[in-house]
């Protein structure tokens, strides 16, 4: 009974928490509720970036460029048309006069992600290990670089400013959306395929597992998770600039992801609330907050201090806070204790 | 600007690359540790020449040496040790929290405009030689370059912790087991590494003399895709690419039309995927190396 309750609990605990967060950004003040906004959109990005890393075994850098077409997509599509000849006059005429709600701007962004991941997927997905890193990371230059120069896409160098915002109810929606999106392909049978390749490669193309097709598969899909992603930061911020999606954004997820622990959906949820979390708490800090005593930091060591607990995570538990797996009831104690029977070894 | 200018130019950014490919190599062969935080070791160099502006050239490079081989060590010490045997996914990822630490601390401590340094700054003088001009600099680049990746040779090939570090680099367990020290390879591969990143320091700072937080990334990231294009697993192909991603992007850089030379990344990065693509082992591997099965 307790095992069949456990796909329940695993798709519960982070959707819970991720309600938690919204619940409780809610009664804050309006600048506060901007950071509880802030975690929901990380936390969509580090689910996107789990569904490939974390099922497949297989770092990508590359990430962060879906979510910048995304949100350039959804951002440039949902300004009237006026604004755009005003502020965009160079966009193509085909972009500059078509306008969106800001529901289809989301369906849209995660479709352009989608599209994009499985162009360049069809391509990268034939490698593996530091090339396959490396390659991913040449599609994210290659994609701040034209998104910074070419002014018939988008703003350039610019801000793109002016874009509908959402409010954190949205948001979470979104997040649960995309936590959805990931257990269900987790569960599926393609993403237990894939989770066999990134186990052992070599065994699971022995049993008949296309790799390249199941790795395809998992980065078109998380491609599209992280286009929908970028929707929802551009609409919470209601602007977004290039550097906003380039090195920093990046390696914050990445680091989020290896820190709550790769392989499990939990493990992203978790390290993306928790940096999160402190991060926003020491930027407090670096302000001035009463918790019981006085605290006041220089300026600068939010930064600092978070660098050097992520490097101390992963230094003290290398697979992550959460080990990597998912959550799971504890089990009766019956069961482990009964002697002379072999405790019920969980399938793995 | 003749192509023969662009072209010793080309050749002397080929080189300090070089350097950085060897000090990334080097540790990667005998630790599998791709160290991200490499270029901080650069931009601490950086700074400690331009606090050193208008000292001797020799005390500020010897300070600078100095300085950068502490926080290698350092680094191996406190960061990578623990890490020894954690999944490579997880000790890049570290090494990226290193990198950022190290940023965030040159930021709070040095500020974020930069500091200029000034030590050998001289160099920046051309030398005309019929109608070519050339900076000092380039020259004095492509031989210390030279001068270094030769000495690296040197130990790699001639003395007995050379030869230690090489076994170590083919299959570390067995090295071990036939008595290399770990600590012993470990640490001269980062020694040597620090002196590299030390000297590029010295020889990058001449014609880019502003230091700021970020410099050494930028570098970093230019390096090692130049690494794992050329083929990460033996030394020599990892320093030819290294040597080809700098050439080719000074090169590419100072023949492209100038309204078209914002797009230059974009090229780089193209032909980066490629070549990946086309020989995922490395550009410069001749044969071809069966894929292991268990």
């Amino acid at each position: 009974m307790r095992r069949r309750l456990d796909p329940v609990v695993q798709l519960a605990a982070p959707a819970l928490l991720v309600v938690a967060v919204a619940v409780v950004g809610s009664f804050t003040p309006l600048a506060r509720q901007l950071e509880f906004e802030n975690a929901l959109v990380r936390t969509a990005v580090v689910v996107a970036l789990y569904v490939f890393i974390g099922n497949s075994g297989v770092i990508s850098f590359g990430h962060i460029s879906f979510v910048a077409v995304g949100g350039y997509l959804a951002g440039i599509l949902t300004l009237e048309a006026e604004q755009k000849n005003f502020v965009l006059p160079s966009l193509y005429p085909w972009l500059r006069h078509t306008h969106v709600g800001t529901t289809p701007s989301f369906a849209l962004a995660a479709a352009a992600g989608g599209i994009y991941a499985f162009v360049v997927g069809l391509a990268l997905m034939r490698l593996s290990g530091l090339p396959a890193g490396i390659a991913t990371f040449a599609v994210l230059g290659i994609t701040y670089n034209v998104l910074r120069y070419w002014e018939k896409i988008g703003p350039a160098a610019q801000a793109l400013a002016l874009v509908p915002e959402v409010g954190i109810w949205t948001l979470m929606v979104c997040t649960l959306i995309a936590i959805a999106v990931a257990f269900a392909y987790q569960r599926s049978r393609s993403g237990r395929k894939l989770r066999a390749t990134r186990e052992d490669p070599a065994a699971a193309q022995a049993a008949g597992i296309d790799l390249y097709r199941q790795r395809l598969v998992a980065f078109t899909l998380s491609g599209a998770v992280a286009g929908f992603a970028g929707a929802m930061l551009v609409h919470q911020l209601g602007t977004i600039t290039t550097d906003q999606v380039y090195l920093e954004l990046t390696f914050t997820t990445l680091a989020m992801l290896v820190v709550g622990g790769v392989t499990s959906l939990w493990g992203a949820v978790v390290g993306a609330l928790l940096i999160s979390g402190l991060d926003s708490f020491l930027g407090d800090a670096e302000n001035g907050i009463r918790i019981g005593v006085h605290i006041d930091l220089p300026d600068g060591t939010r930064l600092v201090t978070v660098a050097a607990v992520m490097a101390l995570v992963l230094i003290l538990r290398p697979s992550g806070i959460t080990g990597g797996r998912e959550v799971t009831l504890p089990r009766g104690r019956r069961q482990e204790a009964a002697p002379g029977r072999a405790p019920v070894s969980s399938p793995r | 600007m003749s192509f023969l200018q662009s072209l010793i130019d080309a050749v002397a950014l080929g080189a300090l690359y070089g350097l950085v490919a060897v000090g990334i190599g080097l540790v990667f062969g005998v630790m599998r540790l791709v160290n991200f935080a490499y270029g901080e070791l650069i931009t601490a160099g950086g700074y400690t020449l331009a606090y050193l502006n208008g000292q001797p050239p020799v005390v500020a490079i010897l300070a600078c040496v100095g300085v950068v081989v502490a926080l290698a060590f350092l680094q191996e010490r406190i960061a990578f040790r623990p890490l020894r045997s954690a999944s490579p996914a997880t000790m890049l990822v570290a090494t990226f929290a290193v990198s950022f630490l190290l940023q965030s601390i040159y930021l709070l401590a040095f500020g974020s405009r930069g500091k200029i340094v000034g030590t050998l700054g001289s160099l920046n003088q051309a030398a005309t030689i019929g109608s070519v001009h050339v900076r000092w600099i380039s020259f004095v680049a492509l031989g210390v370059g030279a001068v270094l990746l030769a000495a690296t040779t040197l130990i790699l090939n001639y003395t007995g912790i050379g030869l230690h570090m090489r076994a170590a680099a083919v299959d570390f367990r067995t090295a071990r087991m036939l008595g290399v020290r770990a600590d012993r390879v470990i640490s001269l591969a980062f020694l040597i590494s620090g002196v590299l990143a030390a000297a590029f320091a010295v020889l990058y700072t001449v014609s880019n003399p502003l230091v700021t937080p970020d410099l050494g990334v930028q570098v970093t990231i230019f390096a090692l895709i130049g690494v794992v294009v050329g083929g990460m697993d033996r030394l020599l192909t990892a320093t030819l690419g290294g040597f080809a991603i700098g050439f080719v992007y000074s090169l590419v850089g100072s023949e492209l039309p100038s309204d078209k030379s914002v797009y230059l990344p974009s090229l780089i990065f193209g032909a980066v995927i490629v070549v990946l693509l086309l020989r995922p082992g490395g550009l410069f591997r001749l044969r071809r190396v069966t894929v292991e099965r268990v």
